[in-house]
């Protein structure tokens, strides 16, 4: 028999408190995350069962989803948000939990936030009421999104009951080109592989492109896993990541740091490990990407046109449907299409890196007129970054402004939502339909095309400008 | 929360022929505001339903008046997207206590039987088969017999099992949740958790 394991075994397997015959297995969950949104109906239902948090040290709370990015000091307008926030404010209080609300200087989104204070670990599993929770697995951690009911079992027993994923591994060796960044990479993946493509699998990144990424590339890849379907992706550990997580917050200190290292060091897929399915893609045929649909899955080159689709298949009038909402036809090139919009933020692309790439393309040029841009910092602590290296300078010389840190456009679930009809390049993470705003038209970009977008007012290569 | 057992099911069903439904069209975040769990039925696919002005949109099947049941039958990967639950609070919420599809997204169907709403997967050809007879005949009834693991439509004779973990299966005959469960073991995961490291 082959005992080889994988990385994701050997953290799964050692978070396993029971198996169930013919049923899901109990894990143990290490760190748990929560907002706004997906946590009062849980600890409501705590309330119903007359239960208390088990371990409230593990759990963490931020306010991100549903908050303002202008003037965050003044109360808040909208009286339901209000009432969302004041309800995690008193769930957090109540129970104590640690909890980073608006306004305080470690506030940012759960996803920035985490690994910023050290809650996210090699070898955890870590889990959170929302989708792109995967991000975290970017530290060789099990990091995935919940519902409600599961963010309820975790309050009152710090387990929930999933079945083992199975397996995926997906390698890319190469050197990547010029302005192509881990967030083109994610996008071609995954319109290879379509938006259910990895449904059921726990993915792997491995091959040098992904080890040479900086941890804030690698997060930004395993954070749109969840957008070919996978529960979540992870990449192995090594000395970037132990580099990134020491001396944070809650990262171990002295010994207790020398022994984590030590078994982090043993985080790697054996060689001889076998995968339920595994893809090889070739790094030179990545270039910048964009989307041109209403899912993520439907994405090109920049230099790319709209491709046509047998009309034989069944999801032809899913297409059409997709195009016509998006105001684009079959043969359209994307290059030269009109931007109104630009949205550089998110759990995808909102971390300090991002905004450097962002504005060493925008530096010297001026943002155009026709051009509304929202750039939107994933945390305080990358927003002090963004003042402390100069970036705020050279952006606001651009004619830009940056706003407070929040979700933001990402869900548009606060005030900033993109019009019905109005285009966007953005470096978040769904281009559904009205996923920024009723009717808003998403084309899914990285930083360095969102940028160019912004200086020239329509969608243009970043290697070209 | 307790949800009604689930055992046979026989009922005329909505057929919603998209693909790649996705947790934004089934609610949209500005829905998601509440903190506790009221009224999401009314927003089940918003944008689709109703126009900008509140109006229905007459042409969305929902708004459509010969179709109605508990089962609604959608087009492949369905529930792609966010992990809210919500989306499944307004399906369960709307009346619906069935999901047919060819494939769905997976958080969306751990959702689902979490809270009570059977997500039951076919193949593409049986779901073509079930939206033209019901697009024919709206009243056709669709049968899913959970104890079986099969479904059936009245009318035509191709039946298809549909594939369920037996420890959920249990639960959504029972009317139970995993809390329950957990609960339960506490004193194991006690134990368990004193031998974390960090
Ligand atoms: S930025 Fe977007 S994807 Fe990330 S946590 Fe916020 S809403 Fe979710």
């Amino acid at each position: 028999m082959n005992n080889k394991k994988t990385l994701f075994d050997k953290i799964w397997d050692s978070h396993v408190v029971r198996k169930i015959d013919n049923g899901p297995d109990v894990l143990f969950i290490d760190r748990h995350l929560i907002h706004e949104v997906t946590s009062p109906v849980a600890f409501l239902g705590l309330k119903n069962r007359r239960q208390n948090v088990m371990y409230p040290n593990l759990t963490f709370a931020t306010a991100d989803h549903n908050t303002p990015t202008i003037n965050q000091h003044l109360p808040i307008k909208d009286p339901l948000s209000a009432k969302q926030l004041q309800t995690l404010q008193d769930n957090t209080k109540k129970h104590d939990i640690v909890f980073w609300g608006l306004g305080h200087k470690k506030n940012g989104i759960v996803h920035v936030i985490g690994p910023e204070s050290g809650i996210t670990l090699p070898g955890t599993t870590i889990v959170c009421g929302d989708s792109h929770t995967s991000t975290h697995g970017a530290f060789g951690a099990i990091a995935f999104g919940i519902g409600t009911s599961e963010v309820e079992m975790v309050l009152s027993t710090q387990c929930i009951m999933q079945p083992k994923p199975k397996s995926m591994r997906i390698n890319i060796n190469g050197k990547l080109g010029d302005s192509v960044t881990p967030k083109d990479v994610a996008l071609y993946i995954i319109s290879k592989l379509s938006t259910s493509g990895a449904t059921g699998y726990f993915v792997e990144y491995s091959g040098n492109v992904f080890s040479d990424m900086s941890m804030e590339g690698r997060m930004t890849v395993c954070n749109l896993s969840i957008e070919m379907g996978a529960r979540g992706g992870l990449i192995a550990p090594d000395k970037k990541t132990i580099e990134y997580v020491k001396n944070r917050e809650y990262t171990p200190k002295g010994d207790n740091l020398s022994k984590a290292t030590k078994y982090w060091s043993t985080l790697h897929t054996d060689e001889g490990a076998v995968f339920d399915k595994e893809f090889d893609f070739n790094s030179s045929d990545i270039e910048p990407m964009v989307t041109f649909g209403t899912n993520p899955g439907m994405g090109i080159s920049i230099s790319g046109k709209i491709p046509k689709i047998d009309s034989e298949k069944r999801n032809y009038s899913s297409y059409s449907k997709s195009l016509k909402y998006m105001g684009y036809e079959i043969g359209d090139k994307m290059l030269g299409k009109k931007v109104d919009y630009v949205f550089l933020g998110s759990c995808t692309n909102g971390r300090i890196e991002d905004f450097r790439t962002f504005s060493k393309i925008t530096k010297g040029f001026r943002k155009a007129n026709n051009v509304i841009a929202w750039l939107v910092p994933g945390s305080h602590r990358v927003l002090n970054q963004i003042k402390n290296e100069g970036i705020l300078e050279d952006l606001e010389a651009s004619g830009f402004k940056v706003r407070e840190p929040g979700c933001s456009a990402c869900l548009a679930m606060n005030e900033d939502k993109i019009p019905p009809g109005k285009y966007v390049i953005s470096t978040s993470n769904r281009n559904f339909e009205g996923r920024q705003g009723p009717g808003a038209r998403t084309i899914l970009a990285s930083p360095a095309v969102a940028a160019a977008a912004a200086i020239t007012g329509k969608i243009t290569d970043p290697r070209k400008l | 929360m307790p949800y009604e057992k689930f055992r046979i099911l026989e009922s005329t069903g909505v057929p919603l022929e998209i693909e790649n439904v996705d947790t934004d069209q089934i609610i949209p975040a500005r829905f998601l505001k509440a903190t506790e769990r009221i009224d999401f039925d009314k927003n089940l696919f918003r944008d689709w339903r109703y126009n900008q002005d509140n109006t229905l949109k007459k042409d969305f099947v929902l708004n459509n008046k010969n179709y109605s049941g508990k089962v609604l039958v959608a087009g492949k990967n369905f529930g792609s997207g966010s992990s809210r639950e919500h989306a499944v609070w307004a399906i369960y919420d709307y009346g619906f206590r069935c999901v047919i599809s060819s494939f769905f997204a997976d958080i969306f169907k751990n959702n689902c039987l979490n809270i009570g709403v059977l997500p039951v997967q076919i193949s593409d050809d049986f779901l073509q088969m079930i939206f033209n007879s019901i697009k024919n005949k709206p009243k056709t009834k669709i049968k899913i017999n959970l104890i079986t693991q099969e479904v059936s439509i009245f009318g035509i004779s191709h039946k298809e099992k549909f594939e369920i973990n037996p420890y959920k299966k249990e639960n959504m005959m029972n009317g139970f949740d995993d809390i329950d469960y957990l609960l339960n073991m506490k004193s194991e995961i006690k134990k368990f958790a004193a031998k974390r490291p960090y």
